[in-house]
C-alpha cells in the first residue's frame, strides 16, 4: 500500500500537523474533571454494548445446546454424518442438509462475487457519475425485495424456464458430466443457486461499491502517473486496497445465502439427498427447520431440528474463520511481494 | 378557551376508559390454538357466533396441530385444535383428561398433470401406494392403463410430488397409504413428516399444486378444499369395498358414516379406507381438544354453549366452505360427549 514513499511521507506530515492542532483545541475545550467522568461513562456504555452481543450469542448457544441434548445424547457425531432423516422411526442424520446448505451457498457466491465486484467497479470507476448512481440505486432496490417474492418468482417463472429450456440443454450437451445428470425437474439445486445469487448480488455490490469509493484518489493517481492503463490501475491499485473490505462483503453475502429460508425452500425441491448433479433436488438446513418445526410433536424430532440450527451456526462460523484465514494469507503474501 | 377544550378532552378520555373497562368485565375471552386446516371455518364460526352472543370473544391462533397439542398440554390456551388424534403418550402427558371433539371432516385428493388424460383419472388405491413407493414409474403402466380404457397415457416417468412441510394433510395421506400397502406400513409409516421413498417436496398446498401444474406427468396430493377452489383435476379412487368414488363433500361425510359402527367413545379413529359404497378413502376428522374438567367456571360454560351451537347451527356453514359436515349419527354421539364436560 505504501508503495510510493513520497506520497506516504506527505500523508504522514500533513497528518501530524492536523493532529497537533486538533489535540490542542480539544485540550482547550475540555475541563479535566468533566473529561474524565465523560470518558468513563462513554467507555462503560460501549463495553456494556459490546458485551451484550457476546451475552446474547452465549445465551443462544447455551439454549440451543440444551434443547438439542436429546439428539446429541442419542446420536452423537453420527447425527452430523448420518444421511437418513426419518421422523416416523425417529432416526435423524443431518448430512444431506449440511451438504445442501454449503453447496448452494458457495456456488451462489462463486457466481455472485465476480458479478457484484464487476458491477461495483463499473459504478465507481467506469460509468459516468449519474448513470452509475442510477445503476447503484437499482441494485440496492433488489436488496429490499422480500425473499418470498423471489421464491414465488422462482417457482412460477424461473423453475419452469429451467425445466423446459436450460436443463434439457444442459442434459443434451453436458449430460456426460456427473453435474448435469438426471431428469429436468425445474426445482433443483441449480434453481436454488440462481435464486441465492440474485439475492446476494445487491449486498455484495453495494458494500463493494462503498469500499471502492473509500480507496484514496492518490492511489489511482499514483498508478496512472506510473503509466498504468485504467484496467491496470483498477487491478493493481484499487482492488488490492479494498481486498479486505470486499471479502467482508462476500462474507455478509454468505450470511444471507446460508441463512436464506423461504425463497430456497420454494425452489430447491426439499429432498434430503446428496447428489453431485445440480439438476437434482436437494434440501437445506434452514428449509428443514422452517418446514418441520411447526408440526414436530415428538420431543426427539424437535431436538433434531434444534441441533440442525446449532450446526448451521457452527458451519457459518467455520466458513467465516476460513475466509479470514484466507484473507490473512493473502495479505501476508501481498506484503512479502511488496517488500521484494 | 384552551383550558375548556383540554377539560373536555380529559373527560372524554375518562369516559372512554370506563366504557372499555366496563365491557371487558362482562366479556369472556376464550383462547385457542392449533390446526391451520379448519381455520377458515373456525374464524367464520367465531364471527357468526359473536353476532348471537357478543359477550364471548374467541382468539384462535392457527399455529399448526403440533403447536395446538403443545399449548393445550401446557394449559396456555382454553382449547386446542388438531387434525390428528392424540397418541396415548400425548394424552398421558396432559395434566387432565383431554376430550377429542370432532368438528368437521376434511379429505385429501390425488391431483395430477398428465397431458391427454381427462378429469377424474381412475386409480386403484394400491396403485397410488406403489406410485409413492416408486414401484410404478411410468404413466402407461398396465396397472393404470387397464383402469382407464380409451385414455392414451404417455410413456413418461411419473414425477411424484409431496408436501415438504409437516402437515396434517400428510398425516392423513400417509395413514391412507399405510392402510392399503403393507410395504408402505413397513418402510415408511405415517406422520406429519415422513421419509419419502421418491419425489419432490413442495411447501404447503400451494407448493404441491404449483409443482404439479408446472410439471408435466406429475402427481401430487392436496386438501380437497384447495383442489376444488383451484379447479385441479382429481383422481377417482377405487376404495376397499371395490367401488370407484370421486372426492366430494358427500363422499367425505360418507367415510365417517361408514365408521360409526366401530367408532370409539373418544373418536380417536382414522377415517381412511372406511367401508361403504360412497366412502371416499382419504378422509379424516379435525378435532377440538378440551379438558373434561374445566378450571374456570365461566370459560367452561361459554365453551360448552359454543360447542352446542357449532354442532347445531355451525355444521350448516361447513359445506359452502368445502368442509364435510358430521353425519347425523356422529353428531348425536358428539352431543353426548359435550354433556360430559364439567365446569
Amino acid at each position: 500500500m505504501n508503495s510510493n514513499p513520497a506520497e506516504a511521507s506527505i500523508n504522514r506530515a500533513s497528518g501530524k500537523r492536523e493532529d497537533t492542532v486538533s489535540t490542542e483545541a480539544a485540550f482547550r475545550r475540555l475541563k479535566p474533571e468533566r473529561g474524565v467522568s465523560g470518558d468513563f461513562i462513554f467507555k462503560g456504555v460501549t463495553v456494556l454494548f459490546a458485551f451484550s452481543i457476546l451475552v446474547i450469542i452465549a445465551v443462544m448457544v447455551v439454549e440451543m445446546v440444551d434443547q438439542s441434548l436429546p439428539t446429541i445424547r442419542k446420536f452423537g457425531w453420527s447425527f452430523v454424518s448420518g444421511r437418513e432423516w426419518d421422523p416416523v422411526q425417529e432416526s435423524f442424520g443431518a448430512l444431506p442438509y449440511i451438504w445442501g446448505s454449503v453447496v448452494s451457498s458457495i456456488l451462489a457466491l462463486l457466481l455472485a462475487t465476480p458479478l457484484s465486484v464487476g458491477t461495483a467497479i463499473f459504478v465507481t470507476e467506469i460509468a459516468p457519475k449519474r448513470f452509475g448512481a442510477v445503476v447503484a440505486a437499482l441494485v440496492e432496490l433488489l436488496a429490499s425485495v422480500p425473499s418470498v417474492i423471489y421464491g414465488l418468482w422462482g417457482v412460477l417463472v424461473m423453475a419452469p424456464w429451467l425445466q423446459q429450456t436450460v436443463q434439457p440443454y444442459l442434459i443434451d450437451h453436458f449430460g456426460f458430466l456427473p453435474f448435469f445428470e438426471g431428469a429436468p425437474y425445474g426445482v433443483s439445486m441449480l434453481a436454488a443457486v440462481f435464486i441465492l445469487m440474485i439475492m446476494v448480488v445487491p449486498i455484495i455490490t453495494s458494500i463493494t461499491k462503498e469500499v471502492l469509493l473509500a480507496v484514496p484518489q492518490s492511489q489511482r493517481e499514483a498508478a496512472i502517473a506510473l503509466g498504468a492503463t485504467r484496467w491496470e490501475m483498477i487491478r493493481m491499485a484499487v482492488l488490492p486496497y479494498g481486498r479486505s473490505g470486499i471479502l467482508g462483503a462476500v462474507i455478509l453475502g454468505l450470511g444471507r445465502a446460508i441463512g436464506e429460508t423461504m425463497a430456497v425452500t420454494m425452489v430447491i425441491g426439499n429432498t434430503p439427498q446428496i447428489s453431485l448433479s445440480l439438476l437434482s433436488p436437494a434440501y437445506t438446513m434452514p428449509s428443514v427447520i422452517a418446514n418441520e418445526f411447526a408440526e414436530a410433536s415428538s420431543a426427539l424430532h424437535g431436538a433434531a431440528l434444534m441441533e440442525i440450527g446449532l450446526i448451521l451456526l457452527a458451519v457459518t462460523l467455520v466458513i467465516n474463520v476460513l475466509a479470514r484465514l484466507l484473507l490473512w494469507g493473502m495479505t501476508r503474501r501481498g506484503a512479502r511481494g511488496g517488500a521484494k | 378557551m384552551f383550558n375548556v377544550v383540554r377539560k373536555a378532552i380529559t373527560l372524554l378520555a375518562l369516559l372512554a376508559t370506563t366504557a372499555v373497562a366496563g365491557q371487558a368485565g362482562a366479556e369472556t375471552l376464550i383462547n385457542g390454538a392449533g390446526a391451520t386446516f379448519p381455520y377458515p371455518l373456525y374464524s367464520k364460526w367465531f364471527s357468526e357466533y359473536a353476532k348471537i352472543n357478543p359477550s364471548v370473544k374467541f382468539n384462535y391462533q392457527s399455529i399448526g396441530s403440533g403447536g395446538g397439542i403443545k399449548q393445550i398440554t401446557a394449559q396456555t390456551v382454553d382449547f386446542g385444535a388438531s387434525d390428528k388424534p392424540l397418541s396415548d403418550a400425548e394424552l398421558a402427558a396432559a395434566p387432565g383428561k383431554l376430550l377429542h371433539i370432532p368438528t368437521v371432516m376434511g379429505a385429501v385428493v390425488v391431483t395430477y398433470n398428465v397431458p391427454g388424460a381427462p378429469k377424474g383419472l381412475k386409480l386403484k388405491v394400491e396403485d397410488v401406494a406403489d406410485i409413492y413407493l416408486g414401484k410404478i414409474t411410468k404413466w402407461n403402466d398396465p396397472r393404470i392403463a387397464d383402469d382407464n380404457p380409451g385414455v392414451r397415457l404417455p410413456n413418461a416417468p411419473i414425477i411424484v410430488v409431496h408436501r415438504s412441510d409437516g402437515s396434517g394433510t400428510t398425516a392423513i395421506f400417509t395413514d391412507f397409504l399405510r392402510g392399503v400397502s403393507s410395504e408402505w406400513a413397513h418402510k415408511v409409516g405415517t406422520g406429519t413428516s415422513v421419509r419419502w421413498p421418491v419425489g419432490l417436496g413442495g411447501k404447503g398446498n400451494e407448493g404441491v399444486a404449483g409443482q404439479v401444474k408446472t410439471t408435466a406427468n406429475s402427481i401430487g396430493y392436496v386438501e380437497l378444499a384447495y383442489a376444488f377452489e383451484n379447479k385441479l383435476p382429481c383422481a377417482t379412487l377405487k376404495n376397499k369395498s371395490g367401488y370407484w368414488v370421486e372426492p366430494s363433500i358427500q363422499s367425505t361425510s360418507a367415510a365417517a358414516a361408514g365408521a360409526v359402527k366401530h367408532m370409539p367413545a373418544d373418536y380417536r379413529i382414522s377415517l381412511v379406507n372406511q367401508p361403504g359404497k360412497n366412502a371416499y378413502p382419504i378422509a379424516g376428522f379435525t378435532y377440538l381438544l378440551i379438558y373434561q374438567q374445566q378450571k374456570n367456571r365461566e370459560t367452561g360454560r361459554r365453551l360448552v354453549e359454543f360447542l352446542n351451537w357449532e354442532l347445531e347451527k355451525g355444521q350448516k356453514m361447513a359445506a359452502p366452505l368445502l368442509y364435510a359436515p358430521l353425519p347425523e349419527n356422529v353428531k348425536k354421539m358428539v352431543g353426548k360427549t359435550i354433556k360430559t364436560i364439567k365446569y
